[in-house]
C-alpha cells in the first residue's frame, strides 16, 4: 500500500485553541497556554490516518496576515510559499465575527481551507447556535465544528481532511469584491502578475497585495525568482503604483 | 438621533460605550491593524479599564479585551454613548 505524506497548516487567531487542536491530532504535547504571541515560530507534529501521513504546523495565532508583524509574516508565508496540501483555520466560535476577518483572508490565499468551529461547547453555554451547513455554503469550503478540548469532532474533521486531500472535495471559496476603483486597477494588474509569477500562486491575492504597497511579499518574491531580472518583479510593483 | 459631535476614544471614561465612526489615521499598517484588532467603524465597543497611570487602556471589542495607548486612541473617533441613557 502506497503512503503519500501531505502537509496541514493550522492558522487562526490568539487563543481558538490551534495549539490543543494540534496535540490532540499530533498526540504531542505542545504547551498550550491561555496568552497571546504563545506560539511564536511554528510547531511541527506528524501523524497518520487513512493510509496517509500528515505533517502538522501550528502557525503562530493571528488576528490578520496584513500588518507586517514577524508572527503575521511567518504564517502569511507559510501558507503561500509552503504550499500546504490542506489549510485549516481555526475559529472561535464563540467570536464568529472577529474571528471571520482571518478565514476571509486565507480565502483569498488558496482554496484548500477546512474552516473548524473550535470551542463549540463554550458557544453552547452561552447560548451561541451556528449554522454549520449555512456557513459552509457562504464560505464555499467546508465547516466541521468540534471541541478540541473535549476530543469532540475530530473524526469528523479527519474524514474531512482525507477527503480533501484525495480530491473529493471541490471548494469554491466567497471571493471578496472590492470597491470599483479597486477592482479596475486589479484588472489591469492580474495578467501581469502572471507574466512574472505564473500560475503556481493566487494572482488576485499578489496583486491586493501591490496595490496596497507590500514590500515584504515583493522580497520574498525576488528570492524566489533570482533567475529572474530583479527588475521584472519591480515592474510589477511600479505598474501597481502607476496604477 | 440628534447630531453629534465626534469624539475621541481617548476622551471616553471607564464603563462607557462607544460607537466608532472613523479612524483618521495616515499610516496605513496602522490603520489596518487597529481594524484587523476590531476597531471598525460602526462597531460599539467598551471602555474597560484605564491602567494606573491613565495610560494604556482596556477595551472591549467584539468579544476580546484589547489595549491600546493613547496615542492610538487619540485618532479614533466616535460617539460615546452614557450608561444613564439605555
Amino acid at each position: 500500500m502506497t503512503t503519500n505524506e501531505y502537509t496541514v497548516a493550522l492558522a487562526g487567531n490568539p487563543n481558538t485553541g490551534k495549539s490543543t487542536l494540534f496535540n490532540v491530532l499530533t498526540g504531542l504535547s505542545q504547551h498550550t497556554g491561555n496568552w497571546p504571541g504563545k506560539t511564536v515560530v511554528y510547531a511541527e507534529g506528524f501523524f497518520t490516518y487513512n493510509h496517509n501521513r500528515y505533517k502538522m504546523v501550528d502557525l503562530p495565532g493571528t488576528y490578520s496576515l496584513y500588518s507586517n508583524s514577524a508572527d503575521e509574516e511567518v504564517a502569511r508565508n507559510f501558507i503561500i510559499f509552503g504550499k500546504p496540501d490542506v489549510t485549516i483555520v481555526v475559529l472561535d466560535a464563540t467570536a464568529l465575527e472577529r474571528n471571520l476577518n482571518l478565514a476571509l483572508q486565507v480565502l483569498e490565499m488558496t482554496s484548500s481551507v477546512i474552516v473548524c468551529l473550535n470551542l463549540m461547547d463554550e458557544a453552547k453555554k452561552k447560548g451561541i447556535r451556528i449554522d454549520a451547513g449555512k456557513l459552509a455554503e457562504k464560505l464555499g469550503v467546508p465547516v466541521v465544528p468540534i471541541s478540541a478540548r473535549n476530543k469532540e469532532g475530530i473524526d469528523a474533521l479527519l474524514k474531512t481532511i482525507d477527503a480533501m486531500v484525495c480530491g473529493k472535495i471541490k471548494t469554491k471559496p466567497i471571493v471578496v469584491r472590492y470597491s470599483p476603483e479597486i477592482e479596475q486597477c486589479m484588472e489591469k494588474l492580474i495578467p501581469r502578475v502572471k507574466e512574472v509569477i505564473g500560475d503556481a500562486y493566487p494572482a488576485r491575492w499578489v496583486a491586493l497585495r501591490l496595490l496596497d504597497g507590500d514590500m515584504s511579499l515583493l522580497h520574498a518574491f525576488y528570492k524566489l525568482f533570482p533567475s529572474k531580472k530583479e527588475a521584472t518583479v519591480y515592474a510589477c510593483d511600479g505598474s501597481a503604483k502607476s496604477i | 438621533m440628534p447630531s453629534v459631535k465626534l469624539q475621541r476614544l481617548s476622551e471616553a471614561e471607564e464603563g462607557e460605550h462607544f460607537r466608532i465612526e472613523k479612524l483618521d489615521i495616515k499610516d496605513g499598517t496602522m490603520k489596518r491593524r487597529l481594524l484587523d484588532l476590531g476597531f471598525v467603524p460602526g462597531c460599539e465597543i467598551i471602555v474597560l479599564q484605564k491602567s494606573p497611570l491613565g495610560d494604556p487602556t482596556a477595551y472591549r471589542v467584539s468579544n476580546t479585551t484589547i489595549a491600546l495607548r493613547k496615542e492610538e486612541s487619540d485618532h479614533i473617533y466616535g460617539e460615546r454613548i452614557c450608561d444613564d441613557n439605555k
